[in-house]
């Protein structure tokens, strides 16, 4: 009996914890995502250029990602 | 334990209350009614009614596309689908454009911008891409003669008008 409840203490918290999709954004509900002030950078033409700088200064140490690196010819 | 069973059953009642059910292929679309688009803010209607009736449509091929100003392909698909209404309207062929524009506005600049002549209503509700099941934008749902959805147009790249064109023009011929 005691294994029943558990179970159904799992079970339900694992759907409830599926119910949180309720929250999700729609298709036709990204509007406001859409907008350009809700970009990660305003400018992405100065935001490349600025990250090849960087990749450029940091190639020794593999650049903006982790692996590779050290001629520094990025 | 009766008290677990009860959360359980709830659980599970509110998971399956967060699913929607699709639109699929061979299944008949809903009717649907809704306020123009154009007529509302011109103040010249489209049509003797006030308020679209997709009954009015009976009998016909119909092309329910659901759009938004905000959605990249719908700059391509626009365009392409008012030569391809023009083309076939003669013949029996309609389309029908939902905007689902937060902003009225929006939708209105864009439709400047590129003009379409088919009617184009406007859900700020969202209740009819629920309805249809719609998982992108644009998507577009080509209903045949007696209503059944024989195409799902999900997206629209420059070109795909072609395949479209061939679609509706066979969908015409059948009885």
């Amino acid at each position: 009996m005691k294994r029943i409840a558990t179970a159904a203490l799992v079970i339900s918290a694992a759907a409830l914890l599926q119910a949180c999709g309720i929250t999700e954004v729609k298709p036709w509900e990204r509007d406001y995502l859409a907008r350009p002030e809700m970009a990660w950078s305003p400018d992405a033409q100065t935001a490349s250029q600025r990250g090849h700088v960087y990749f450029s200064k940091e190639a020794s140490n593999g650049g903006a990602s982790a692996g590779g690196g050290g001629c520094g010819c990025n | 334990m009766t008290f677990y069973l009860k959360i359980f059953w709830l659980t599970l009642l509110l998971t399956a209350a967060g699913q929607t059910l699709a639109l699929k292929l061979g299944e008949v679309a809903p009717a649907f009614t809704g306020p123009y688009l154009l007529a509302v803010e011109q103040g010249t209607e489209p049509s003797s009614a006030a308020e679209f009736d997709s009954a009015t449509l009976s009998g016909q091929v119909v092309y329910v596309d659901f759009w938004a100003s905000w959605c990249g392909p719908c700059r391509v698909s626009l365009p392409a689908l008012n030569n391809i209404y023009q083309e076939f309207s003669a013949q029996g062929f309609n389309v029908v454009a939902i905007n689902l524009n937060r902003d009225k506005n929006d939708a209105l600049e864009f439709l400047n911008e590129r003009p379409v002549v088919y009617p184009v209503i406007y859900d700020v509700q969202g209740q009819l891409p629920e309805v249809f099941g719609v998982k992108g934008m644009p998507t577009a749902f080509l209903l045949d003669r007696e209503g059944r959805v024989r195409h799902i147009h999900e997206g629209f790249r420059p070109g795909e008008e072609v395949k479209l064109r061939e679609l509706i023009a066979q969908l015409i011929k059948e009885p």
